[in-house]
Order: structure tokens, then C-alpha cells, then sequence
């Protein structure tokens, strides 16, 4: 316990410091959301034990396609290649975020209630699952890489439509997430279910994006389904920030 | 005229029809009398605009064929169902701003009328695939586009009975509803422009009646079986939802 307790505090910086510096933000809403972020963070930091199985599940999962292509020496086509990856993205992107609501009890929500605006808890929780799951999909292309080989001739493109991908994956499950979590019983398949058809059009787009990074093709080809991923990664996340504080209300 | 201009002036044009649609679905389906004249008119425009779809002269295209009366049937359905999905989304929109049973009953009715026209528009336009492009199924984006709705609102049926509290179902639900509808349903008229490789008419300009080169006798038709197909669905969502009022009255006795 002693020792836990030590290694948390160098590897996070002292808590009233950092308490110091948030106080210090202009903005209120800015402020109780960025201590929204540190608290969820820490949150994750003490029960690595959800961290450590979506890392697990991701590593897994790649592994199991690297043993599967072997079959069939060694690295798969690149349809195959994107396909898989975006599976294993989506499928990680829900067992990631359908969390972030249920694992809080009824009293501490009642504690948010109190203490912060319902926009801030919805920003928050958008901002941290979009980092997480940007760390989560550069592992999944680094295990891939290792494992299946790199057939991406565009990497910028690549990268970007990554980060995107968690952006709206992170933006539309966090929503999700909120109403099954206020539904209970089976919270993980209504996941899947309201979810996914929401999503669908969205893994079109990044899709097809990532074909054309992987076919190196000019970003012309691309550029009008960027623009359409960014507009409906802004339109997901702002319907959510209207439709918080009725989810938070009951 | 500039096609620049045109487009936009169609654009409102058409913005401006559908929220005159919605506002006046609305007020035929909360309505408390008997409705016969309009009641009369659906009647009317549904069996002149399924008879004369069935009998009048069509232009004779390759591959198309007499199935192109079709258009008279599976057309009109997607248009009543995107409708009456809208008007489910104002009613849930309405609900959050001022929270009543009644709403919510209004909600869910039109919601699960649009389910039926959307059914209804997968299964007239599955027959017409099957009999031009060879197959009932094909992986076109305006195919997946009438996937996803569908699944949307099999989810939001999922959703409501997941709750036994009653409050709590009519807020989530409605929740969901604007969700999923502001999400999806906008894409679903963007993403086969982008994508361009579709065989389903109409992928391209605007989604205005101007787009389908009707031949100058199949026009009037199908104005008529489009009219004729958003009343019903209105009329469908004020008996169904009726009936539910009827019975959370009898429950509450």
C-alpha cells in the first residue's frame, strides 16, 4: 500500500500543486474540466487493471490475426490489413468507453451533480476517452506493424485519419456510454447496439480514408471525406453537449 | 440562371416544405376531431395514385422497364418515412423542453409508424433491385444508408424496453432519438454524393423532385403518391398513438 501510494505520487505530480495551478485558468467551465480530466486519469492510473486488459485485449487480438495470416505465410493483403484494423479499433473503442459511466456510483454522481456544470463532465469525459484512445490505436498500429507488416504508403494521411477515428469514436460511445449506463441490466450489448448503427456511417468514412492512405493515393481523393468526418466529429460532440444535462438530470 | 443559385433557392424551398410538413403533421396527428376531409383526401390520392401508377403509360426504358412504376410506391414511402421520423424528433425535442407522458406516447407512435413505412420502402425497393440489378441485396451506400436507419430505430425500440421506469424510459428514449437522428440521418443524404460509385438514382445534386427527369404524365402521379403516403403516415401515427393515450388512461383508472 506504503509503496503504491509512493510510486503514484512521482510518477503524477503533487496533488495540491497541481490543484494550484488549475485554480490559476481564467475560464470556469476550462477549470472544472481539466480537474475532471486529472481525476479521471488517476483514476485509471489506480485500477490499472482496465488499462491493462484493453492493452491485453488489443495485443491479443493482433496476435491472433498475426498467428491466422501465418497460416498463410506471413503478412495479409492490404484490404485485409485495413479491415482488421478497424475492427479491432471499433471493438476496443466500445469495451473502452462503455466504462466511463458505469464504473461511478449513484452517490458520486450525485457529488458531480453539486460540485460541476454537466457540460464539463461531458467535455471531460470526451476529452479523456479521445486521449485514450489515441494511445490505444497507436498500440494497435505499432503491435500491427510488428506483427503484419506496413503496407501504408501515405503515414501522414494515415496518422491523421487515425486521430480522427478516435475522435469521433471517443465523441459519439461517450454519449452512448451515459445512456447505457442510465439503462442497466445489460449495459454492454445495448452498447453494441445503440452504438453501432451511429457509427457505421462514420467507419464508412474512415474507411475509405484509409484505403487511400494505404494505396498512397494524391489527397485530393480524400480531402471531401476528411472534411465530412471533421464536420460530424464537431456535430456529434456538439448534440452531446446539448444533450448532457437532460441525460444528467434524473 | 446561375446553378449555383438555383440549387440554393431549391434548398430553401425544400427546407421550408418539410418544416411546414412537420409542424402541420403535427398538428393532424394531436388533432380531436374526426379529420374526415383530410382523412378523405389520403384515402383518395393513395387509391387514385396506386391505380393510375398501375395503368397509365410509361416511358419504356432499357433494363427498367414497367418497373419503373414503382417509383409510385417505394419513392413516396422513403419520403413519408424520413418525415415522420422527423416529426418523432420534434416530438422527443419537445418532450425534453417540457416533459409530459403524452409526448413521449407521440413520440414513440410516430417513430414506430416511421419503422413500418421504412420496411415497407426496403421491401418495394428490394423487389425493383432484384428485377434490374439482378440481386434483392447490394452493397450500395443508399442501401446501407436505409440499413442503418433501420437499425437506429430497432436500437431506440431496444433502448425503451430496457427501462421499467416509466420517466426515465420517455427521457433516455428521447435522448437517443435526437442522438442518433442529428448523427446518421444528415449523413445519410451526404455519404452517396461522396462516395459516387452508386447505382440508385439519384446520388447526385439535390435531393428536390426536380433531380427525377419525370416524364411530364408520371409527374402529377407521383406528386400524388407522395402527398398521399405522408398522410397516411400521419394518419397511422394518430390512431396508433390514440390508442396508446387510450390505454395509459385505462391504466391510470
Amino acid at each position: 500500500m506504503e509503496a503504491s501510494r509512493y510510486k503514484f505520487q512521482v510518477l503524477l505530480p503533487p496533488a495540491v500543486s497541481l490543484q494550484r495551478q488549475i485554480s490559476c485558468l481564467p475560464n470556469r467551465l476550462l477549470r472544472d474540466i481539466i480537474t475532471l480530466l486529472v481525476k479521471d486519469f488517476r483514476f485509471e492510473w489506480r485500477q490499472r487493471s482496465t488499462l491493462g486488459g484493453l492493452l491485453l485485449y488489443v495485443g491479443s487480438t493482433v496476435f491472433v490475426c498475426f498467428l491466422s495470416f501465418s497460416l498463410r505465410g506471413g503478412t495479409p493483403p492490404a484490404p485485409a490489413w485495413n479491415a482488421l484494423l478497424w475492427i479491432i479499433l471499433l471493438f476496443a473503442a466500445v469495451n473502452a468507453v462503455a466504462k466511463s459511466f458505469m464504473q461511478e456510483s449513484a452517490g458520486l454522481r450525485l457529488y458531480y451533480y453539486t460540485a460541476v456544470p454537466p457540460q464539463a463532465v461531458i467535455l471531460a469525459k470526451m476529452l479523456y476517452n479521445t486521449l485514450l484512445l489515441l494511445a490505444v490505436a497507436a498500440v494497435a498500429l505499432f503491435l500491427y506493424t510488428v506483427l503484419l507488416g506496413n503496407p501504408i504508403q501515405d503515414l501522414l494521411l494515415f496518422a491523421g485519419n487515425l486521430a480522427l477515428g478516435a475522435l469521433g469514436f471517443a465523441t459519439t460511445l461517450t454519449l452512448v456510454s451515459g445512456i447505457a449506463a442510465r439503462a442497466g441490466g445489460n449495459g454492454a450489448t445495448l452498447m453494441a447496439v445503440l452504438g453501432f448503427p451511429v457509427m457505421i456511417p462514420m467507419l464508412l468514412l474512415l474507411i475509405r480514408v484509409s484505403k487511400n492512405a494505404l494505396d498512397g493515393l494524391d489527397w485530393s481523393v480524400s480531402s471531401q471525406s476528411v472534411l465530412t468526418l471533421g464536420a460530424l466529429n464537431l456535430l456529434v460532440g456538439a448534440v452531446s453537449y446539448l444533450l448532457f444535462p437532460f441525460l444528467w438530470r434524473g | 440562371m446561375n446553378k449555383a443559385v438555383l440549387g440554393i433557392i431549391i434548398s430553401i424551398i425544400s427546407l421550408a416544405v418539410t418544416v411546414f410538413a412537420v409542424w402541420g403533421g403535427q398538428r393532424l396527428i394531436e388533432q380531436r376531431t374526426a379529420g374526415r376531409s383530410w382523412k378523405t383526401l389520403t384515402g383518395l390520392l393513395l387509391l387514385t395514385a396506386s391505380a393510375a401508377g398501375l395503368l397509365i403509360d410509361v416511358p419504356r426504358l432499357p433494363i427498367v422497364n414497367e418497373s419503373i412504376r414503382n417509383l409510385f410506391f417505394h419513392v413516396p414511402m422513403w419520403f413519408a418515412m424520413i418525415l415522420v421520423m422527423l416529426v418523432s424528433v420534434w416530438y422527443s425535442v419537445r418532450y425534453l423542453r417540457n416533459p409530459s407522458a403524452r409526448l413521449d406516447i407521440l413520440s414513440h407512435e410516430a417513430a414506430k409508424a416511421g419503422i413500418v413505412l421504412g420496411l415497407l420502402g426496403l421491401a418495394t425497393g428490394s423487389l425493383w433491385a432484384k428485377y434490374t440489378w439482378g440481386a434483392w441485396w447490394t452493397p450500395d451506400p443508399r442501401l446501407n444508408a436505409a440499413a442503418v436507419a433501420l437499425l437506429i430505430y430497432g436500437g431506440y425500440l431496444v433502448l425503451r424496453g430496457s427501462f421499467r421506469d416509466e420517466q426515465q424510459r420517455a427521457r433516455i428514449s428521447a435522448i437517443y432519438n435526437i442522438f442518433a437522428f442529428a448523427a446518421a440521418i444528415p449523413l445519410l443524404f451526404i455519404l452517396p454524393r461522396i462516395s459516387g460509385n452508386s447505382l440508385h438514382p439519384g446520388q447526385t445534386g439535390n435531393p428536390g423532385f426536380n433531380k427525377y427527369d419525370l416524364d411530364s404524365t408520371m409527374r402529377p402521379v407521383f406528386y400524388a403518391a407522395v402527398i398521399g403516403w405522408i398522410l397516411f403516415s400521419f394518419w397511422l401515427t394518430q390512431v396508433s398513438s390514440r390508442l396508446a393515450l387510450l390505454r395509459e388512461k385505462l391504466n391510470e383508472q
